[in-house]
């Protein structure tokens, strides 16, 4: 049964107020797959969730689930559970009443939803909480929670907002992991909304990158890491120097006033294009065995690497590497044709994370 | 600092409340020569009747403001924010004139050549006797009262989080069912705060019965008749108001534990 296509979206547009929110979304979710939602604050992520909830009616476009068309159920009436931004737990009901909420909705009978529960509670590792307040339990807790009461009705899809932006890390790590042992002990669909570009790498079959409402790649992600097909997913994942060249001829580029072997094609003779290079696709070498000779103008130690900027002609490079500069220093720098992607110009304007604004 | 902030609370709470209660107190089991006494609280029990009639009148006011002021509050919160502002500000309107002067005004129209039957007589129906009726009573309160229990369901409601209701919808539930789950029970303070502030005024009220109530005496007017009227008896007098206010006191903890079981038990 893998792989069967579960939901789609089909040219779906949504306006608030005469603003296109989501502009021509096309997505094909298929059973039993974890996919991220991935893009900056505000491009759209929740909405296109909420439309798979049915809280939120496209203008335009069909919203299919197992090839029937949706589009007007209501969301009571959608097999899918949604774990809300900041889990919206009950606080009139205890913790096990939050969890049997939705089997008591659709009157199962008591003695299973004991049953249930306490299965749950066991998942979630909350045995022994069944009937502690939900305001007085920790961010962790709470969303462990919200968890069981979605996943306690067995949803064929369930729906993550954000769930876990308001742990810390250590614990947000830790929670990446359960929820991705959930996922598969269950076999259930996960769309998976975040703006953290390694909790999409970390969990995701397949990642959807967002911006301004529109798709900007769909792919596994090792393809988005490595293969990004524009200059924004580029730079939204993971850093990348993004430098202005010129396609001279199928698989030679010219950036930063030297000529580079690539393996792209495809291109117009002299079209503009965006170089993408990974800072730690940079190796240093000696001034006079570099393509390219840089000075150092700031090392800072990462833990595993140092991240050094560095300067070219005014052109301000993010190198990550294991070795030392000092600050000052003159290096040269060697780029293999594998490691060099050529992007078409795009209009879309590139999201920065701050900190390096000169990058671009 | 908090402590000596608090200092006018305090003096005020002395001299406005406690004071007069264990005045209250001292009255109720004291004869007019200052002897301590049983007798004002024996005598109490012939007016047993009319302690009925007022608490029988002012819970059907509040059941009345009940129902007509959970649905307003409801709508009022879910408005658009200066739609909220203007319902509000509709409903505190009224209160801006002196509470007898709306009830003086409610006789003009009630009375049996008044405002309405004047209507009723011009598209030829006949008329109507409202005045003087417990009903009348009962429209007087409950048009005094209407904003006391509106306000404090509507500050309840205007809080509950929109995203409560959509995960109730999310898991399940239609409009009747996140009605019943989640509105419901998440604005039982509300509904009890609104009750005790229309009840304990409803069923101690004594103008309203005088004014349209014609002759109907409930035991605020008694308890007036006995301070400042013609009987002037203030020991039996304040022996009714000290059984007025613990009958009070009583259904309002009833009320309490009745709402405490209501918000846990409304789901299963
Ligand atoms: N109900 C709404 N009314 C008006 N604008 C909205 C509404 N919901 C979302 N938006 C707007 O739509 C855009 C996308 O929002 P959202 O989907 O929440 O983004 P994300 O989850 O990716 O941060 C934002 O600019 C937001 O202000
Ligand atoms: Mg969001």
């Amino acid at each position: 049964m893998e792989n069967e296509e579960l939901i789609s979206l089909k040219n779906i547009v949504v306006e608030f107020d005469g603003e296109r929110i989501i502009d021509n979304l096309n997505l094909t979710i298929k059973d039993r797959e974890f996919v991220t939602l991935l893009g900056p604050s505000g491009c759209g992520k929740t909405t296109t969730l909420r439309i798979i909830a049915g809280f939120v009616e496209p203008q335009a476009g069909d919203v299919l689930f197992e090839c029937k068309k949706i589009n007007g159920v209501p969301p009571y009436k959608r097999p899918v559970n949604t774990i809300f931004q900041r889990y919206a737990l009950f606080p009139h009901l205890n913790v096990y009443d939050n969890i049997a909420f939705g089997l008591r909705v659709h009157k199962v009978p008591n003695t299973e939803i004991r049953q249930r529960v306490s299965e749950m509670l066991s998942l979630v590792n909350l045995q022994g909480f069944e009937k502690r307040n939900v305001s007085k339990l920790s961010g962790g807790q709470q969303q462990r929670v919200a968890i069981a009461r979605a996943v306690i009705n067995r949803p064929k899809v369930l729906l993550l907002d954000e769930p876990l932006a308001a742990l810390d890390l250590k614990l947000r790590q830790s929670m990446q992991l359960e929820l991705k042992n959930i996922q598969k002990s269950l076999g259930i669909t996960f769309v998976y909304v975040t703006h953290d570009q390694e909790e999409a790498l970390s969990m995701s079959d397949t990642i959807v990158v967002m911006n301004n409402g529109k798709i900007q790649q769909i792919g596994s992600p090792i393809d988005i890491y490595n293969e990004p097909q524009n200059a924004f997913v580029a730079d939204f994942i993971g850093e990348s120097n993004i430098i202005d060249g010129v396609m001279l001829s199928d698989y030679h580029v010219r950036f930063a006033g030297m000529d580079f072997d690539c393996v792209d094609k495809g291109f117009a003779p002299e079209e503009p294009v965006d170089v993408v290079i990974r800072p730690e696709d940079i190796k240093i070498v000696e001034p006079e065995k570099g393509q390219l000779v840089f000075t150092v103008e700031s090392c800072i130690f990462k833990g595993v690497h140092y991240e050094m900027i560095m300067d070219c002609d005014g052109i301000k490079w993010m190198v990550h590497s294991t070795k030392f500069e000092q600050v000052g220093d003159r290096v040269g720098m060697l780029i293999y044709p594998d490691d060099i992607h050529i992007m078409k110009k795009s209009d879309v304007p590139v999201y920065t994370d701050g900190g390096e604004g000169d990058r671009r | 600092m908090k402590k000596r902030a608090a200092l006018p609370y305090i003096v005020w709470m002395l001299v406005f409340t406690i004071v007069p209660m264990i005045m209250v107190v001292y009255f109720a089991f004291t004869t007019k020569e200052g002897a301590f006494t049983l007798e004002n609280l024996i005598q109490v029990k012939e007016y047993a009747g009319t302690f009925w009639e007022s608490i029988e009148l002012g819970a059907v006011s509040t059941l009345i403001c009940l129902l007509f002021g959970y649905p307003m509050a409801a709508i009022m919160a879910r408005s658009k924010a200066h739609v909220q502002r203007t319902l509000v500000l509709l409903c505190m309107m009224p209160m801006w004139m002196n509470f007898l002067l709306r009830t003086y005004a409610w006789m003009t129209i009630l009375e049996n050549n008044g405002l309405f039957n004047s209507f009723l007589q011009l598209i030829g129906l006949p008329k109507l006797q409202m005045i003087n009726t417990s009903g009348a009573i009962v429209l007087g309160m409950v048009y005094n009262f209407l904003p006391f229990m509106i306000i404090p369901i509507y500050t309840v409601m205007v809080k509950l989080d929109t995203r409560l209701v959509e995960a109730a919808q999310d898991l399940g539930c239609n409009w009747l069912g996140v009605f019943r789950r989640v509105i419901l029970p998440l604005s039982v303070p509300g509904i009890i705060s609104g009750i005790t502030m229309v009840f304990v005024p409803a069923a101690s009220t004594f103008i309203i019965s005088k004014l349209l109530g014609g002759g109907t005496m409930l035991i605020g007017d008694i308890i007036e008749l006995q301070i400042t009227g013609g009987a002037n008896n203030l020991n039996l007098g304040a022996a009714m108001s000290l059984v007025l206010m613990i009958i009070v006191l009583i259904t309002m903890m009833v009320m309490n534990v009745f709402g405490d079981r209501e918000s846990e038990v409304a789901l299963v």
